[in-house]
Order: structure tokens, then sequence, then C-alpha cells
């Protein structure tokens, strides 16, 4: 038994949710193998041979790697399948974009976002917005799995010393091609890897009044998040939502402001440490899961919590 | 230009859903089901290209029980020109409902295959994915923004950091994410006309496809529960609570 690791990186640095996923192919027991598939990417290679419990990292460096296009990870990823009984990849839009079609060409069910290994063979994972968990089991002769970041704690990115093995390209496609990207800039920390998250909802009103939420979120070193509602109102981008069909996080400290608390949203954040809500509507059912609630008007509550911190 | 929405029926996304008394699965009895909203979203998008003049055709697919007429009426209604359901009475995994629409769109041609990027009830997002490996079809997922450009497609596309831009030739999968569009509502003249509209039942087990259950379900239960909180009276109390009590800030 032995699990492949589809490493998340920006052919600079490993993306900090590969230690998460790593962490579950260890529950899983038996070889963990890492495989870092870009271009010019020997330096994420290096990050991957130091991680923690390692044996082996597969580098497969090629132009036709540099945006990681599902056409072609899938193609090598299958290339190298037979090799292993597990393959894993972070629950992220990269994850999610790949292991299906990886999946499908193994002629293999894919386990989406596990949140507990149980046996080599089950799995616990969320359905219905995490209204319940499922408990799952696969026959199929290869596992292919996508793994809930925040239900593993990170594995430590120092202290291993694996191998290094490189193979060619293999299977490249051209069916999809790279035009450009925009990348948010910003100084504050990443939503799923915060410590601390302040997320605003309809109750902000307009997208300018999250500067209200931006100010504490740099008082804190914390992210800013939203919730589906405050997407769909067009206040700020979508890579801001936390949520059933946005990012899932669970930071030390879960700041909701002016979000009502629909299910689709508390699947996003409930498994943080400690939540805050603040909402001038004492029913709203976002204080059935905070631990601190304020019942009160967040155009007065923000800017009074952001002097006093 | 010919394109295919596939769609589901799913619990309607008010509903909360529970486990049966056994835990043996959910519990789905008397609930309100619905079309998947990524999927309103999947066939927006196509009658919005229909009627700019890129699309020519329409056609909404699903793959399910003989109820799911009910969402291809809702999609004929909304606009699409004609609907294939593929019948099956097993509820089937992501890869086999992937294997049916694949032999749906061997048959029909489509240029285009626009679908959800998720069904809000297993959460999966496979589907989509999956159908693209099988027809060795270019994808381009969890879509905001799509342009018809000759035998390619220019699609912006929600990632983790921002937006990605891809040019994925045609035919090629997309699927749909939350700000591609805001669905239409039905209008009763339409929700009328739908009811003539032309919708095709193709028995599954026809098609040649192994459908086999690769999972178990073995039990459903409910999540952990939080442990109750507190409600605090100022601003003043919850930054103390804050730093002394859950000790998260300094």
């Amino acid at each position: 038994m032995s699990t492949l690791v589809i490493a998340e990186h920006d052919n600079t640095n490993l993306k900090p949710a590969t230690l998460n996923t790593v962490a579950a192919a260890n529950v899983i027991g038996g070889a963990v193998h890492i495989l870092v598939a870009g271009n010019a990417c020997q330096s994420v290679a290096d990050e991957a041979a130091a991680v923690d419990g390692v044996e082996k990292v597969i580098l497969a460096e090629d132009s036709a790697y540099e945006n990681q296009l599902a056409e072609s990870a899938a193609n090598l990823i299958k290339s190298i399948a037979n090799d292993y009984s597990h393959i894993l990849a972070p629950a992220t839009t990269f994850g999610k974009n790949v292991l299906p079609r990886l999946s499908a060409l193994l002629d293999v069910q894919q386990i989406s976002e596990i949140t507990e290994v149980v046996s080599e063979d089950t799995f616990k994972r969320p359905i219905y917005a995490g209204s319940c968990i499922a408990t799952v089991k696969s026959s199929d002769s290869t596992k292919v799995i996508t793994v809930r970041a925040t239900a593993f704690d990170p594995v430590n990115a120092s202290g291993g010393s694996a191998s290094i093995e490189s193979i060619s390209a293999d299977g490249v496609s051209d069916l999809s091609s790279f035009v450009n990207e925009e990348i948010a800039q910003s100084d504050r920390p990443e939503l799923t890897a915060a410590s601390i998250v302040i997320s605003g909802g309809r109750g902000m009103q307009s997208g300018d009044n999250f500067h209200l939420l931006e100010t504490i979120a740099d008082k804190l070193g914390a992210a800013v998040g939203a919730s589906r509602a405050a997407v769909d109102a067009g206040f700020v981008p979508n890579d801001y939502q936390v949520g059933q069909t946005g990012k899932i996080v669970a930071p030390d400290l879960y700041i909701a402001v002016g979000i009502s608390g629909a299910i689709q949203h508390l699947a996003g954040m409930k498994d943080s440490k400690v939540i805050v809500a603040i909402n001038k509507d004492e029913d709203a059912p976002i204080f059935q899961v905070a631990d601190y609630g304020l019942v009160a008007d967040l155009f007065n509550a923000l800017p009074e919590l952001a002097e006093q911190l | 230009m010919k394109i295919i929405v596939p769609i589901k029926r799913v619990v309607d996304y008010n509903v909360k859903v529970r486990p049966l008394g056994d835990q043996s699965d959910v519990d789905l009895n008397n609930v309100k089901m619905a079309m998947n909203p990524f999927c309103e979203i999947a066939i927006e998008e196509a009658v919005r290209l229909k009627e700019a003049g890129t699309a020519t055709e329409v056609i909404a697919v699903t793959v399910g029980k003989s109820d799911s007429q009910e969402q291809l009426r809702t999609a004929l209604a909304l606009g699409a020109d004609r609907a294939i359901l593929v019948e099956t009475d097993s509820l089937l995994e992501p890869l086999a409902i992937a294997k049916a629409l694949a032999k749906v769109i061997e048959a029909e041609a489509p240029k285009l295959v626009i679908l959800g990027k998720q069904a809000i009830d297993g959460d999966n997002n496979q589907t989509g994915q999956m159908l693209a490996a099988l027809l060795n079809y270019g994808q381009a997922t969890f879509a905001s923004k799509i342009s018809i450009d000759g035998d390619s497609a220019s699609v912006t596309r929600e990632i983790d950091g921002g937006l990605q831009t891809l040019k994925v030739s045609l035919p090629a999968i997309i699927t749909t994410d939350l700000r591609l569009n805001e669905p239409r509502y039905a209008s009763l003249p339409n929700i009328m006309k739908a009811k003539k509209k032309e919708l095709d039942v193709q028995p599954i087990d026809a098609m040649g496809i192994d459908t086999a259950p690769r999972i178990e379900l073995l039990s459903v239960e409910l999540p952990a529960a939080r442990q109750e909180g507190i409600k605090v009276e100022s601003v003043e109390e919850l930054v103390s609570k804050l730093k002394n009590e859950a000790k998260v800030i300094s």
C-alpha cells in the first residue's frame, strides 16, 4: 500500500494544503510519495522532499505543466497511477479540477472532500452542505480522494529527507491553454490559511462598507471573507466566499458580521475554534453556532471594535 | 451550434436534510425537490448564448428516475428547446452518470456542454470533469465568464486566489460557478409552452454501460454539535472575552 499526494504549488513554493493532504495520507498508512508537476519548479520539489514523513518526491518539469491544467495533469498522474493504492489531492479549486478527470480516466469513483480516514477503504465526508456526515466505503482498487484541508492538522514542513526522482512529461494535451490569471494581491493572509477570519454578509449593505472589516482585519492580522449573499450582491469577488460552494475555513477565530447564518455558509466555517457573531437580528441562526454573540448594529459595533483592538 | 446542458434533480436548497432514524441514509421523505441551483445557471448561460445567436439549439438532459421529468420541464420553461431523460431506478454515482451523459453526447454531437460545477446534495463536484475525461474533451470548470470564438471558447474561471482565463477547443465541457449569470424565472406562458416541447425518455439499460456502484454508504449521521455559546452585551465585553476567556487575541 502506498499513497501518491498531488502537490499544489505555484512553481516556486508548495501550497500549505499539501501538508494537510500528506497528514491524511499518513492516517491511511503505507509509504507516501508526492508528485510535483510544474515548470522550472525544483524549489518546490526540494520543499516537498523536506516534508516530514515523505519517502519520495516525483518531479515532472515541462512547460506543459506550468499552470497545471487538468488535461495534461490528469494524463501525467494516470501514467504513474499503477504504483499506488491511493491518490490524494487537496480539495482546493486545483484538486477539484484535476482529480475527477483522473478518476474517470482510471474508471474509479472518486471520494470528494474527506474529513476523516476510518480505514484504508472507508472515509467520512460531509454531504448536503455539511448537514449530514456520510461514512462511505470504496470497492475500487485505486482510491482517488480529495481531502478537506481543515479536517487534518498539517504535517511538519521540515524534518524529512525524501529522494527526488525526475520523470518525463507524458500525455501532454493541447485541448486547453492558459491565457492569463488575475491573482488578488493582498498583504493579508490567505483566507484558508489565516488564524483569524472576519467575514461580512448581506448586512454590510455595500462593497464600500467592507473597509470597516478590513480595518479590523489589519489590526488582527486576519483575512477577510464573505457570505454567498455578499458575493451574490456584488459587494466582493467570489474568492472571498466562505461556504458550501466557496472556501472551507477553520481558523482559531471566525468573526461573522451581518451574516444571517444560512446552512450553506455554516458549512464553510462551523469547524472554527471560536466563532463570534455580530448581527442586529437576535433571532439570526448564526447565533446558534456562535460562542460569543453580540446583538448590535454593525455600523456602530465595528468602529467601536476597531478602536478597542 | 448545439449546446447540451445536463441537469440534476436535488433536494431544494432551503431544506435542512437529516439522517433517517436508523442512520442508513438521509431522510428524503416528503421533502421539496428542485433543479440544482448551479444547473439553473448552466441553462441560463446556454439560453443566453442562443438568444445572442451563438447557439442554435439547447438540449437539457438528466439521468434519473421518472420524476426528474419535472426538472426537465422547468429547463424547457426556462428556454431549452428539447429534453432527454436517461431513465434509471437506481441512484447512480457521478462516474455512472458521466458515462450515461457521454453516450447522449456522442449521439447528439453538441459543440458545447455546460453543466453545474456541483450538485448541492452529494457535494461531489465531479460529473463535468469526469465527462470531459470520458469524451477526451477539454474542460473549463468553475466558469464566471464564457465567450465563444469560432472553434474555441475563452473561459474565465473562479480559482482560490482570484481568476484564471483559459482557451479551450470545442467541443468542450464547461462547469458553472455562482457569478456566471443570474438565472431568470420561468414565466407562466413559457411554463405552458414547455408542456408541449419534446421530452425523449431513454432507458439506461439500452446504453450498455457499467453503472454498478463502487461506493457503499455505511451510515449517515449528524455532525458534532457545537456547544451553546453566550450573548455579550457590549463590544467591550466581547473584546474582554476574546482576550481573557477564549485567548484568541492578545
